[in-house]
């Protein structure tokens, strides 16, 4: 019946739905429910990060000003970086997850 | 002892008066008949500077629960009140006031549910919410009104649960009695400074409130606040102590009132208790034995007690001032009744549905409930459930 299981039982939990410590968001790893994901186009891109500014999830990785990569284990694919991409053509564009890992399996091999 | 002031207020300018001096951090409130005055008047205590209060006028209860339980889990001390079809849109947000645990008291006047509208007593709203986890007091007059706030505030931050003092709407709220208040400074001191557990102004100690908490967690939460009701029993005795201590004025889970040595017994809460009472007390004179069980804590409800108090009671009714609309018994019936069973007590007790939407009670009607009673210990049975005072 009950699986056995370490989790902490309603005597010891902290009362009231509390979860004690701050910045707990950071273990949720909202990145594997995506559907699509942006994917970055260097040579388009200007760094002018507004990409960066409208991302809900932090999950744009920068540098010395400067554009890095997109934290896919946060990134939910929202789309909305892409959307304000400010650049004639856009630096940004999203693609369909099942497409993007066909993509990783073809490069790895 | 506290130095005591004889005064005459209204239910709900007792409740207000209480508030004064408990001079909590925030009230948000929205208005509703006939709770409206409780924050109306105290909404004049923040104008004149006599609170220290933040008032936050709102849109709506959804939004006064919602904004109380923004300030109680910021470490606000916090009350509101309400009535009827405001605790009735409350009540989502009531359930998260108890699941995060949130010591917010509210001053509740019972008042019937629509439809019909109906804007006078009876206990449908207070008793629509009895499973959400808040602590529920009931008044019978506007002194137990303004002890029971006073009382309240300790329950509710001690037991971590949110708590609900109510009265009867118009019966008690509207009607002027003599009562005496406290100082303000003896108030204070026995409410004492607001206990904080945790709370979001920590900085010290940041917690996160309200997760998402699914098949893993919800149920051990919820096991929590099932066993803090249990719990609050204890909490609500203790401070009924204290404030006797101090104050001199007694108060249970219930009060037995001439069940000594009583073979009939109406079991009821709320304003009808004290006509039950003159009932009893006119039967008495004619040599019959009555007496009257009078429910002061619903949530949680004292089974053990009730059905210890009532075991030597050859014939007990229940008045329900509401009903469950389930084609049986109201609701305190069926708690008293399960009590009766759990202690292995075998007894018929019939259930009288009464008072609805402000229906009079009159004396002649709580004779006939104890007539019942007489005619059941004289070996005749009666129906389950009636409906008092109802026109055919």
């Amino acid at each position: 019946m009950a699986e056995k299981t370490q989790k902490p039982g309603w005597k010891s939990l902290p009362k009231g739905d509390v979860i004690e410590g701050g910045g707990t968001a950071r273990e949720f790893k909202t990145g594997d429910w995506r559907s699509e994901r942006p994917v970055h186009i260097p040579e388009k891109c200007i760094h002018c990060l507004t990409c960066w500014i409208y991302c809900p999830d932090s999950a744009i990785v920068t540098k010395d000003g400067k554009f890095v990569a997109f934290d896919y284990k946060y990134c939910k694919g929202c789309g909305i970086c892409a959307h304000e991409c400010p650049v004639k053509g856009k630096a940004i564009k999203m693609v369909s997850e099942k497409e993007a890992k066909k993509n990783e399996k073809i490069c790895q091999k | 002892m506290s130095k005591i002031n004889v005064v005459a207020r209204t239910g709900n300018e007792a409740m207000a008066e209480a508030m004064r001096q408990i001079n909590p951090d925030v009230v948000a409130a929205y208005p509703i008949t006939p709770a409206t005055e409780i924050v109306q008047i105290f909404a004049s205590y923040v104008s004149d500077g006599l609170v220290d209060t933040e008032f936050v006028p709102v849109e709506s209860e959804h939004s006064a629960m919602s904004a109380c339980i923004g300030s109680s889990a910021a470490g606000g001390r916090t009350m509101t009140g309400t009535s009827s079809q405001g605790l009735a849109l409350m009540a989502e947000i009531l359930y998260v006031a108890s699941g995060l645990r949130l010591p917010i008291v509210l001053a509740e006047v019972n008042r019937a549910l629509s439809s019909p509208i109906n804007i006078h007593c009876d206990h449908s709203d207070t008793m629509m919410v009895r499973d959400a986890g808040w602590i529920q007091i009931f008044s019978e007059n506007a002194q137990e009104a303004y002890d029971n706030m006073v009382q309240a505030v300790k329950i509710a931050e001690t037991a971590a649960l949110p708590t609900m003092v109510t009265t009867d709407g118009f019966i008690i709220s509207h009607g002027m009695e003599r009562i005496e208040i406290f100082e303000d400074k003896d108030v204070k001191d026995f409410v004492g400074p607001k206990k904080l557990g945790q709370y979001l102004l920590n900085l010290e100690k940041p917690i996160t409130l309200g997760a998402l908490d699914l098949q893993d967690y919800y149920f051990e939460h919820r096991r929590q606040l099932a066993e803090a009701m249990i719990d609050s029993k204890n909490i609500i005795l203790d401070v009924a102590k204290t404030f006797k201590d101090k104050f001199g004025r007694a108060y249970g889970l219930f009060e037995s009132y001439k069940l000594d040595d009583a073979d009939r017994a109406i079991v009821v809460m709320g304003s009808t208790a004290g006509t039950a009472k003159v009932v009893a007390d006119g039967l008495r004179a004619k040599g019959i034995k009555a007496g009257v069980l009078k429910l002061r804590v619903f949530r949680p409800f004292p089974k053990a007690e009730v059905a210890e108090a009532l075991k030597n009671i050859k014939a007990v009714a229940v008045m329900d001032r509401s009903d469950t609309i389930s084609g049986h018994e109201g609701p305190l019936a069926l708690e008293v009744k399960a009590a009766l069973f759990d202690s292995n007590i075998k007894k018929e007790v019939p259930d009288y549905i009464f008072g609805l939407g402000g229906r009079e009670v009159r004396l002649e009607d709580i004779e006939s409930v104890y007539k019942d009673l007489g005619d059941i210990i004289d070996g005749k049975s009666k129906d389950r459930v009636t409906y008092l005072g109802v026109r055919e």
